[in-house]
């Protein structure tokens, strides 16, 4: 019963928290609330028995991620300009299409999630079963997860290095 | 029957926490003083102890002020959550056996999750603040911790294969006879040195280096605000160093040579002090780097070793499983 409660409470702050994200014009105070969406899908995770990924959402997600996307918008740094840009896209007319489309396919969802029969709750699935299948029957998608990410690195390289010769 | 343990225990920490936090504003002052041939605080109380309360007041009284140029709502949300995530990461740590708040099978990746958290503080006071110095600290803490985080957590990797576990209290009791910082003295080193970065002391502490950003991403605050920055870079070094006694000096268990005739909290609290001083030392002795050293220590020189430790301990764990 208390696993429910705190299951919809963890939901609710979710969508609450990412409902802000989207309709924040100040690009900070949306990554915020996204961060803290973030946070609430970790308490998910770990509820309905997954402890390894809320710990993965948090270090990764909440972590690493959000920080670069804050340290881009520190680069950046639009300030005013940017959230009466921001404000402008937020009208109506500009959404309201996309969200129509999307609620269809939300309502395709629900749909096919009802019709699934069986439990939520699969028992824990602990970090040495996420190894166990990544380098078991999931090999392939792992070796080309890192030849995916050794590519972004000598990407990046690449241009930060080139930017460095021009500057100097 | 409810148990209220971990509450009490809860409580202790947060207590603690502060009272241990602004007890080593003094001793650390009087610790640099000793290494450093001056006196440090000692006018105030005996050996200078009232100096705590002194700053405490100084402190609390001063005017709570945000700048009119400031983004109010993260100004003020930003102390606050490296205190939040250093306080939550006290959960997961075994000061003796069953005097934990919580044993997680996921605890150290807990740890790293909350001190990845508190870098947010950092980052979002520097751009709050509006002010070109505190974005460059920022901007400098968020490239620092990021990197540093990397080794941090790959540097405990060969802690977690040889004990096989996430856990802290599994990790303790997998060094009943030798303790970590023997066989992973490699993990050991790099996890000091990003523990360090982690919590942006001296001679890491370049998001503030005073000589060229003034304070860095503090630069705009003051009073309580800036308190509770200060609270939660001395809650991240006794959190470091509760991990460092944890992970690689056998947690609450006493040295094998000597035994276990002092209570199990006594010998965690011998070795959490003997660490912090360890830190204090390393200020007082390091001068700070340039910012370019220090992000090229990490990426050529930690990370090789973070690597090279894993490749030896996984090779080794492997020799030993096909003897058996």
């Amino acid at each position: 019963m208390l696993e429910i409660i705190l299951f919809y409470l963890a939901s609710g702050v979710a969508l609450a928290a990412t409902i802000l994200a989207m309709t924040r014009a100040n690009a900070i105070h949306a990554l915020i609330y996204l961060i803290v969406s973030l946070l609430a899908v970790a308490v998910i995770f770990f509820l309905v028995g997954a402890p390894f990924a809320a710990a993965l959402e948090i270090v990764i997600y909440a972590g690493a991620i959000m920080v670069l996307f804050v340290f881009v918008i520190m680069m950046l740094n639009l300030g005013e300009k940017g959230d009466a840009r921001e404000r402008q896209w937020l009208q109506p007319r500009i959404w309201s299409g996309p969200a129509v489309l999307s609620l269809v396919l939300l309502c395709e969802l629900l749909y096919l999630i009802s019709s699934i029969e069986g439990s939520a709750s699969a028992g824990t699935v602990t970090a040495k079963t996420v190894g166990i299948a990544l380098f078991g029957p999931y090999v392939i998608a792992v070796e080309l997860a890192s030849m995916l990410l050794l590519a972004g690195l000598v990407g990046s390289f690449h241009l930060g290095r080139r930017t460095l010769e021009r500057g100097s | 029957m409810f148990d209220w343990g971990p509450i009490l225990l809860a409580v202790s920490i947060l207590i603690g926490g502060v009272a241990g936090a602004a007890i080593l504003t003094w001793w650390e002052r009087r610790l640099l003083g000793f290494w450093q041939d001056r006196h440090g605080p000692n006018r105030l109380g005996p050996w200078g102890i009232g100096q705590v309360a002194a700053d405490m007041i100084k402190l609390l009284l001063k005017d709570d002020w945000v700048p009119p140029f400031a983004d109010r709502m993260v100004f003020i949300f930003a102390p606050t959550a490296i205190v939040v995530a250093m306080m939550m990461g006290f959960a997961v740590v075994p000061f003796a056996p069953g005097m934990q708040i919580i044993d997680v099978n996921i605890g150290l990746l807990f740890f790293l999750g909350m001190t990845s958290l508190a870098v947010y503080s950092v980052l979002l006071g520097g751009l709050a603040s509006n002010n070109k110095y505190a974005l460059l600290g920022g901007l400098r803490s968020a490239s620092q911790m990021v990197s540093y985080e990397v080794f941090m957590g790959l540097s405990l990797m060969g802690v977690v294969m040889m004990s096989g576990s996430f856990s802290l209290v599994d990790i303790v009791a997998a060094q009943r006879e030798v303790w970590f910082c023997f066989s992973q003295i490699l993990g050991l080193l790099v996890f000091v040195v990003a523990g360090i970065a982690e919590s942006h002391r001296l001679p890491f502490d370049l998001p503030e280096a005073e000589h060229e950003l003034t304070a860095g991403f503090h630069t705009e605050y003051g009073g309580m605000k800036f308190a509770m920055f200060m609270l939660g870079e001395y809650l991240g070094l006794m959190l470091i160093s509760c991990m460092i006694v944890t992970l690689f000096f056998g947690g609450w268990m006493g040295p094998v040579l000597i035994g276990d005739w002092l209570p199990p909290l006594a010998w965690f609290g011998i070795k959490v002090c003997f660490v912090i001083n360890f830190f204090v030392l390393l200020r007082a002795a390091i001068p700070r780097p340039r910012y370019d050293q220090l992000m090229s220590l990490g990426w050529k020189v930690m990370l090789p070793i973070t690597l090279v430790n894993l490749v030896i301990t996984g090779a080794i764990l492997l020799w030993f499983e096909e003897a058996i």
